[in-house]
């Protein structure tokens, strides 16, 4: 069984991020990038499914510039098999990646995409969605929980109400949630074997796909800064206000 | 010259960092506070390859470079002082062990040590020699296939808690050339531990006095020739220098960046602490400083790979240099958190009261000096630059 992890390089979630002065997006020049964190629990998820017995082959994917090859190099640190970049300097929208990814799984041919719900810069959370659209298989999003039985995906999902588990037929696409699992350290000998896995590189060209942009940024602002707390007297008065006020209970 | 790390060097830091953050920072005050030696996360450690990240690979070592291992010390001391010195101890003892055993102690005893399930002491100083460490007087006698060690080894780190203790004992005659390197198992008959000593700072990990009364030890254990021990312990401190002068390094870069964020946050007088230009000029100093150590230290490394002739000085003078900045940085932190800087609620004091030690420790900073003058005032010096 194979699994295909698409990864995306984004700015480091411990990092601060400024906006650009002329309002146009945010600045991440001298910025620490990262794999983002649902990606990275993602390919932790397909290395435990590969040491378990239950797939063969973890292949990751990243859409981007020659930089993202720095995360592709970490996904494969941790475990998995081999890269493939799809080389570009645009910045895709999900949709658009959402069609790359489509060719790459037809190429590939993958039992499973198990890819992270969102990524922490656009936070979108629609690509793993329109990937399951675009190549009509069954999606379960927001995983806590993977099991694979025989043919079959068992994926328990967090929803509003609770858990809700649904059983896919492969192939299929698994997002994945915060509680998944906790993904382990890259190893020094695992960092070293990872020079040698190998990383093809590929272009939107070659996949046959034309990235479109039919999204247009307007402005990016800073969120508006919290203004200052009031002080109250006493546990009555702060339930007052929670019900009157704030109206949350 | 490329001063940027590779792109392998950066994966390395990378994960001592999040080892740092994670498994070392939220428990160093509490190991501190209860004198708690971690060996289940040195253990961790060394499933990450922490634990022999120099030794060579046909025992099971990493085999990678000294600068490698600094750059990797750094990162784990920015975490935990003491435990990231423990570990550079153990890396030092295993590295010897790995280097110069014999293939029934390499076999023995590597696949454990590498790993970090069992740990390693050096023992080179005594009670009546420490800088001049050539006139230690710990014997191992030949006795048919066995060695009969007898004498005492002072301020053992990791001593009572450790499995395998590397000890430096006399052979043959007065001086260095009398001297041998044995590995002694930690729970042979005869090994007799101290009292726990009580220290300013390095709490997490025990410091103890180690007697031997009539220890036996195969022949096989002996590491190298007879004779060679002295060279072995040179060879080994100037590795240990390195990783010292690191920890001190990493400490610093700790306290350099909690300073800074107190500066932004703490307000006085109506203003931020950051916009006082006397704090400015000593926030800059210390950043400045602290490169400084920090790019020293990256020269000597470099010089001991290269193996150049004068490894050594530049060992010396980066051991020097940057365990007397890296205090400095620590103390200055410390007073720019004022009051807060004193109380334990906040990491400061501790990483002050840690890194005095690596002034003392792995010869003196006095002792760097003579090593440094010593070869500089000898023709045969090569060119220092």
């Amino acid at each position: 069984m194979k699994i295909l992890v698409p990864i995306k390089r984004v700015v480091d979630y411990n990092v601060k991020v400024r906006v650009k002065s002329d309002n146009t997006d945010v600045d991440l020049s001298n910025l620490k990038m990262s794999i983002n964190p649902f990606c990275e629990i993602a390919v932790e998820e397909a290395v435990r499914l590969k040491e378990a017995g239950v797939a063969s082959e973890v292949v990751v994917v990243s859409v981007g510039d020659k930089a993202c090859q720095e995360q592709i190099r970490t996904a494969l640190a941790l475990g998995a098999d081999r890269g493939i970049q799809v080389d570009t300097d645009q910045k895709p929208l999900p949709l658009s990646i959402a069609k790359l990814l489509h060719k790459v799984v037809e190429q590939e041919d993958p039992s499973i995409v198990l890819l992270g719900k969102q990524t922490i810069d656009g936070d979108n959370n629609q690509t793993g969605q329109m990937l399951a659209a675009l190549a009509g298989m069954g999606q379960g999003t927001f995983a806590s929980e993977l099991k694979i039985d025989g043919d079959k995906a068992l994926v328990t999902r967090e929803v509003d109400g609770g858990l809700v588990t649904v059983a896919l037929s492969l192939p299929a696409v698994v997002t994945t949630d915060l509680r998944l699992n906790e993904p382990r350290y890259a190893s020094l000998p695992n960092i070293m074997k990872a020079k040698r896995k190998p990383i093809t590189v590929t272009t939107p060209e070659e996949l046959g796909v034309t990235i479109e942009s039919t999204v247009e940024v307007l402005k990016v602002e800073s969120p508006a800064s919290r203004s200052a707390g009031v002080m109250v007297d006493s546990v009555e008065q702060l339930i007052e206000k929670l019900k009157t006020e704030a109206k949350v209970i | 010259m490329n001063f940027n790390l590779s792109q392998d060097q950066q994966m390395f830091a990378e994960t001592a960092k999040q080892f740092a953050d994670q498994e070392l920072a939220p428990h160093a005050a509490r190991w501190d506070q209860e004198h708690i030696f971690p060996k289940d996360v040195m253990a961790q450690a060394g499933e990450l390859g922490f634990c022999a990240i120099y030794a060579p690979e046909e025992a099971g070592g990493l085999g990678l470079s000294r600068l490698d291992a600094a750059i990797i010390f750094e990162q784990l001391a920015g975490g935990c002082t003491a435990t990231t010195a423990m570990l550079t101890i153990h890396n030092m003892a295993t590295w010897m062990v790995a280097t110069w055993g014999t293939s029934t102690v390499v076999e023995q005893w590597c696949p454990t040590l590498t790993t970090g399930q069992q740990l390693a002491s050096y023992c080179l100083t005594e009670p009546g020699s420490g800088s001049d460490a050539a006139s230690l007087t710990t014997s191992a006698k030949r006795d048919g296939d066995d060695y009969v060690i007898n004498g005492s080894k002072m301020f053992i780190s990791g001593a009572g808690e450790t499995d395998l203790l590397v000890v430096m004992v006399r052979t043959g005659g007065a001086g260095p050339k009398g001297i041998s390197a044995i590995a002694v198992p930690a729970d042979s008959q005869g090994i007799h531990y101290g009292k726990a000593e009580e220290k300013l700072g390095w709490n997490a990990q025990p410091t103890r006095l180690v007697t031997f009364e009539n220890v036996r030890v195969p022949v096989a254990n002996l590491l190298g020739e007879e004779g060679q021990g002295f060279s072995m312990a040179m060879k080994g401190l100037d590795g240990g220098r390195i990783n010292i002068a690191t920890c001190s390094v990493g400490t610093a870069q700790a306290a350099l960046d909690a300073a800074k964020e107190y500066m932004l946050e703490r307000q006085q007088f109506g203003r931020p602490l950051a916009q006082f230009q006397a704090l400015q000029f000593k926030l800059a100093d210390m950043a400045t400083e602290l490169v400084a150590a920090r790019q020293m230290i990256r020269l000597a490394a470099f010089k001991l790979d290269q193996d150049d002739s004068e490894k050594t000085v530049y060992c010396a003078m980066a051991k020097r240099f940057a365990t007397d900045v890296g205090f400095t940085v620590c103390d200055q932190a410390l007073q720019i958190f004022g009051g807060y800087g004193y109380i334990k609620e906040y990491p400061l004091e501790r990483y002050f009261r840690d890194v005095r030690v690596h002034q003392i420790l792995e010869g003196t900073n006095e002792i760097m000096r003579v090593i440094i003058a010593r070869r500089l005032l000898d023709e045969a010096c090569g060119e220092i630059t």
